[in-house]
């Protein structure tokens, strides 16, 4: 079980790791926390014949804070953002979602953005940026900086609107003030990929925005007023789930209904305190 | 910029439990496999090669990881400390090791250098840890001998207030652990 | 012991200190090769052809094997049910599990030989594969091997009492099936071989971290077409983990070197996870019919069990253990003289099935404590009460069941009260009505079972008939072998006949042999690598079937006490005393009546070193003494095929209390309470570490591990975020009690303790998941997706 063979370049600027992505496109990888990447590299499931090692690139390890963005570079690991002093404060689900993200050992390597660059549809991160109503930034030679919502980035199971030739440089959550939170999940082990995730931000009069991640090849994000238990139990009924190893689509299913109306009330009481 | 072709062996020079040396890997080269068939230093064991079991976690600057997810050149002029140097010179174990000798933690063996070295970053970071946090940071690893409560009580006892003072390793310039946060 | 400071093992400064030597770890020569194994992809097909030209000429390539290579230069391998199948180390014209290794590289490092195997190119023709075992047996399945023509390979029905009358006159039957899943408990380490063949000599050196029976060598030494000693196998000072899966290692030792043979070379192959879940050994899925015929007040007069075990693609030796290693005990702790049994062994094309801790036990509990917690709820009894109803009675030891166990002590209604005593089982009762009460899904389980240790080499006999039996010579009994040794300067070492993977047999070996020579344990170095061309072995040595406590143990404590006695011999003369006025302690030996009168151990013992002119008349010099212990109760079948398969018999209650969350659909084991009676405890802190290992393989294989396929034979489980071995999180605490009936058939009174929870504890937790959800079947491991169909079906998810 070992990786086939890649040339390796660790550029120590983004102009220079996006001049390598211009110049190796499709045939290049970008290696940040390799929490994801080299099991795939190590199982054979992926080819790639240069690996750009971005871990080193100074000006992608910052967590800045721009008002009402918090902008997480690619270099950032999901621990260190979790040790970020205003982390609780500013962003207070992404704090109640990365203590389900992976295990303390994948998060001191894995990163924010590698995360998010992965797309896998029950991962908490892409699904709290997702219901945050954040962005992604990318950059390229050819298209410089560019900047989707969140929506707009990840399409379906690991597939994302990200160019061949671009670098995600950050992803940036807005800060809402305010507003209640609340985040939960049912995985088979601790530590695991979630069967289904739950997040939901609800203000003071009740109406929520929620999150799910498990139900549909990519987070999906719906407004909910009102009889939460009724409007989740029939959001569910049309995302329709899917099929794998440990869950059957009814158990998805059946587990947001169970459980995506604690989340709200949750967020709600949140708010309220 | 570092460059390494595919087929290049290149000399890879790092700091290994406090001596700094180097030996040849080309870049797809693990670093599980170059400090145990490279440098020579196999206490550090290979169980999955996918990230789970996580027994082939070592320090790099200070930070826990696994081995068997890095490529050694990733760990080009960084400080690497395994399990072979928690022990003093005269082989004596350190507290968090007896701790764990007391409580009956290991078995077979094989799943315990990478839990001392997830614990040796973890307790450096936050020395009193709750026993919830203790199950969440062991949580990362699998044993398949114990069912896990003498490791549970090794980490206590080597947690408790009267190992005050006790630091499982001293930081170094190159330190890059996070504070911890719950 | 309660209270006592924990034993320090002998075997950790090493192990913590990342100095263990495990396979992996210890040099190789110069040159030597590394392997990668090429896996059918196909449950069932046909290999058309094999193009490896592209490979070979890849630069680091030094050669590919096939099936061709494995026939022209190797047997198949030996089996223990003669059936016209053939099996190699490689597979030879057909596939019949996704896995199986069709095609060997060697090449100069690992990674070479795995691009290699990328260039190899080879053509199947799928076939229809066949997975359900029951599907399996039937007329029109496809066949795994044609020429058995059967699936079904073996078919034997014992009938023990007057089972046809116990049923006629019964109150009630009372019947169910159950279904005991596929899993392994997957060392942290992985096979490991390192083969060098000598052309000079045509013989083999191999190290591989095998963990016996050593019944395999000669089958490996056959395979590869040389005698015996031609064969020398070492295992490694250490081992990581192997709770029975290591003994499948051995189509890996010939297919090493037959690599090393052809390449001139030494050849080292570290199977990775991957190959190891998809191929390395399950133990076997089995399918369970069990019927009682009960009195109204739940007293069992007549049981009928048809067992059909899953074995997977091949009946590989010691197959089908775990169908007759319990077969003696197959009544379990019950006191029931009218039997039936019927054993049936079905291939299908998975993954080869062999040792497992428990080892046939938890398949056969799963049936028997279901089946006893079925016979409370249909007849509206307390289970409690029906087990204790139906417990052999302590008066009745030593007891001879149905099927010809002989169990050795026990008093297992004394330790089912204490276990519910203490208010146990009242707080359990207290929690269920409150949480009932609270609309909760909460039930109680128990679970009593019988703990075989130390295997009759014997049982596996019963498989064929008596007359069968006569023809192929008796097999019977269990060999156990130390050595105590002494040094020049009269340090004692000691050798014995296990492999290491965990169980501190170190630790306890010096403990054993240190308090006959009234030495310290830290005065005994223990060595435990083996080695067949020098060391003391039977076909029984390997760590295995819980044989140490009252095997191995007890001929280190024979060796010691022949030492001990020769030291007596030896000091009389210089002290000029009696040997009877000699004793050995603190380090000294000396005259019982004058203490004063003393010398210091290691002078004595050095004597027959340094004079052995000197030693009393007719004595042998005290270098080395070897235990040997082969206890005479481990008898071959009767004529009628009854059979004590095992030399210690232990005891183990089990209760818990579950709660299921109504939410998510998983099961929370609130509370868990095990009692075990294995004798005398040798060393209580190693015993809880057993226990405690065992128990969370318990959970896993109740709740999380599976080894899973689909219709088509594909296989879903094949990493370990697939594949779910617990974590801390998922373990729930137990609370581990003692209660001691010395087994009066060994010296030492210790029984066999280490696989006890791995068959209690699945079925313990079933049955409180039947009870919680007043369900009849609980597949299992009980996931929130089974839970989530259940509740499905009932019409309340």
């Amino acid at each position: 079980m070992k990786p086939r063979p890649f040339d390796y370049v660790r550029p120590d600027t983004v102009e220079e790791a996006i001049a390598l992505l211009a110049e190796y496109g499709d045939d290049a990888r970008i290696l940040a926390g390799g929490q994801s990447l080299v099991p795939m590299l190590n199982l054979r499931l992926i080819e790639t014949r240069v690996l750009i090692d971005i871990s080193r690139v100074a000006e992608l390890d910052v967590i800045g804070d721009r008002g009402n963005l918090i902008e997480v570079g690619a270099a950032v690991t999901q621990n260190k953002l979790m040790a970020w002093p205003q982390l609780k404060q500013k962003l207070p689900l992404v704090a109640a979602a990365l203590p389900f993200v992976g295990h303390f050992q994948t998060r001191n390597k894995g990163t924010v953005c590698g995360s998010v660059a992965h797309a896998d549809p029950s991962s908490e991160l892409p699904l709290v940026l997702a219901v945050l109503g954040g962005e992604v930034v990318l950059r390229s030679q050819q298209r410089g900086t560019r900047v989707l919502a969140a929506e707009a980035f990840q399409q379906d199971m690991l597939t994302t609107a990200r160019a061949a030739d671009e670098l995600i440089t950050a992803v940036r959550f807005p800060v809402i003030e305010g507003k209640g939170v609340a985040f939960n999940e049912v995985a088979r082990r601790h530590g695991d990929f979630a069967i289904v995730a739950i997040a939901a931000v609800a203000d003071a009069r009740g109406a929520a925005q929620l999150g799910v991640g498990g139900l549909s090849g990519r987070p999906v994000v719906r407004a909910i007023d009102g009889d939460a238990a009724a409007a989740v139990a029939a959001w569910a009924e049309e995302l329709e789930g899917y099929e794998d190893l440990h869950a059957s689509a009814a158990l998805r299913r059946d587990l947001v209904k169970n459980l995506a109306p604690d989340v709200i009330a949750e967020a709600i009481e949140k708010c309220a305190a | 910029m570092r460059r390494v072709s595919k087929d290049q062996k290149t000399r890879i020079a790092l700091t290994l439990n406090g001596r700094k040396l180097a030996a040849e890997a080309e870049p797809r080269m693990l670093l599980s496999d170059f400090l145990r068939h490279g440098l020579g230093l196999t206490g550090t064991h290979v169980g999955c090669e996918h990230g789970v079991c996580g027994c082939c976690t070592v320090l790099i600057d200070g930070v826990a990881q696994r081995s068997c997810l890095t490529l050694a050149v990733q760990a080009e002029g960084r400080e690497v400390r395994t399990v072979e140097s928690l022990a003093g010179a005269d082989g004596k174990l350190n507290a968090l090791q007896q701790a764990f000798r007391n409580n009956h933690a290991l078995q077979c063996g094989f799943c315990t250098p990478g839990i001392l070295m997830s614990f040796t970053d973890f307790l450096a970071r936050n020395p009193h840890p709750s026993e919830a946090e203790i199950r969440e940071v062991l949580s990362g690893h699998l044993c398949r001998c114990t069912g896990y409560a003498g490791i549970v009580a090794a980490i206590k006892e080597a947690s408790s207030p009267k190992q005050v003072g006790i630091m499982y390793l001293t930081s170094t310039q190159s330190d890059r652990r996070e504070p911890f946060s719950a | 012991m309660a209270g006592a400071q924990k034993t320090l093992r002998k075997e950790d400064p090493a192990l913590l200190s990342g100095r263990g030597r495990y396979a992996d770890d210890l040099p190789v020569p110069v040159g030597t090769l590394h392997a990668h194994v090429i896996r059918s992809p196909h449950a069932h097909a046909d290999i058309v052809s094999i193009d490896a030209s592209a490979a070979l000429a890849h630069d680091g390539v030094w050669a590919v094997l096939t099936g061709d290579d494995v026939r022209n230069m190797s047997e198949p391998f030996l089996a223990a049910v003669k059936t016209p199948v053939t099996q190699w180390s490689l597979a030879v014209e057909r596939v019949r599990y996704v896995g199986e290794p069709v095609a060997l590289v060697v090449a100069e490092s690992r990674y070479i030989a795995e691009d290699a195997a990328e260039l190899v190119a080879i053509a199947y023709a799928p076939l229809e594969a066949i997975l359900d075992p029951v599907a399996a047996c039937e007329k029109s399945a496809p066949l795994i091997h044609p020429q058995a023509e059967t699936n079904e390979v073996s078919v034997r029905k014992f009938c023990y009492g007057d089972t046809e009358a116990a049923f006629a006159k019964a109150d009630r039957r009372i019947a169910m099936t159950t279904e005991f899943p596929r899993l392994s408990f997957t060392p942290i380490e992985c096979y490991v071989v390192v083969a060098t063949h000598n052309a000079a000599e045509n013989s083999y050196d191999v190290l591989a971290n095998f963990q016996g029976p050593f019944s395999m060598h000669p089958v490996m030494a056959r395979a590869l077409r040389v005698a015996g000693p031609k064969l020398r196998l070492r295992i490694p000072p250490d081992s990581g983990g192997s709770f029975g899966i290591k003994l499948s290692v051995f189509p890996y030792v010939v297919l090493m070197g037959l690599a090393a043979k052809i390449t001139g070379r030494p050849v080292k192959w570290v199977e990775d996870r991957i190959e190891h879940l998809v191929s390395a050994s399950s133990g076997p899925n089995r399918v369970t019919t069990a019927e009682a015929a009960v009195t109204k007040d739940g007293r069992i007069l007549g049981l009928r069990l048809d067992q059909l075990e899953d074995y997977g693609a091949f009946l590989r030796a010691p197959m089908p253990g775990p169908l007759y290693r319990m077969h003696g005990a197959v009544t379990g702790a019950y006191d029931v003289a009218n039997v039936e049994v019927v054993n049936r062994v079905v291939l299908t094309n998975k993954m080869p099935s062999s040792l497992i801790r428990g080892f046939g036990g938890p398949q056969l509990y799963l049936a028997l404590e279901r089946l006893m917690q079925r016979i409370a709820v249909e007849l509206k009894l307390d289970p409690l009460d029906v087990i204790c109803r139906n417990l052999v009675p302590a008066a009745k030891f030593p007891y001879k069941t149905a099927a010809g166990a002989l169990y050795d002590s026990g008093d297992y209604l004394r330790a089912v009260e204490i276990a519910t005593g203490g208010g146990r089982l009242e707080e359990l009762k207290r929690k269920r009505a409150a949480a009932r009460a609270a609309g909760k899904k909460y039930g109680i389980g128990f679970a009593v079972i019988v703990e075989p240790a130390m295997s009759n080499m014997g049982y596996l006999s019963t498989v064929m008939n008596a007359q069968a039996r006569e023809k192929a010579g008796p097999k019977n009994g269990a060999v156990s072998m130390a050595r105590v040794n002494i040094d020049p300067l009269g340090a004692v070492s000691v050798t014995a006949d296990v492999t290491v993977q965990g169980q501190s047999h170190e630790t306890v070996l010096a403990e054993i042999v240190s308090r006959e020579l009234g030495l310290k344990p830290d005065d005994v170095e223990v060595v435990l690598e083996i080695d067949t061309a020098k060391d003391q072995w039977s076909i029984a040595a390997g760590t295995y079937s819980s044989r140490f406590a009252s095997g191995t143990a007890v001929a280190a404590h024979l060796a010691a006490v022949q030492m001990r006695d020769k030291l007596k011999g030896i000091a009389a003369r210089q002290l000029n005393v009696l040997p009877e006025d000699v004793e050995l302690a603190q380090g000294k030996i000396r005259s019982r009546s004058n203490p004063d009168n003393a010398l210091p151990f290691g002078r004595v013992a050095a004597t027959s070193h340094w004079s052995p002119v000197m030693l009393p008349e007719s004595m042998a010099p005290a270098l080395s003494e070897t235990g040997v212990w082969s206890p005479q109760e481990l008898e071959p079948p009767s004529h009628d095929d009854r059979i004590n398969t095992s030399f210690t018999y232990g005891f183990v209650f089990d209760m818990c209390g579950v709660e299921i969350d109504p939410k998510t659909y998983q099961v929370r084991v609130d509370r868990y309470v095990s009692m075990h009676d294995a004798g005398r405890i040798l060393n209580a802190t190693i015993a809880e570490g057993q226990i405690r290992g065992a128990f969370a393989q318990g959970v896993a294989a109740a709740l999380y591990e599976e080894f899973t396929y689909n219709e088509e034979g594909a296989f879903l489980s094949g990493t370990f975020a697939d594949y779910l071995v617990p974590t801390v999180s998922e373990i729930p605490p137990v609370e581990i009690l003692h209660h001691s009936s010395p087994s009066p058939f060994t010296p030492l009174g210790a029984k066999g303790l280490a696989e006890g929870n791995c068959m209690s504890t699945p079925v313990c937790i079933a049955n409180a998941i039947a009870d919680a959800l007043g369900v009849a079947d609980v597949p299992l491991p009980a996931t929130p997706r089974r839970i989530h169909a259940m509740l499905a079906e009932s019409g309340k998810p």
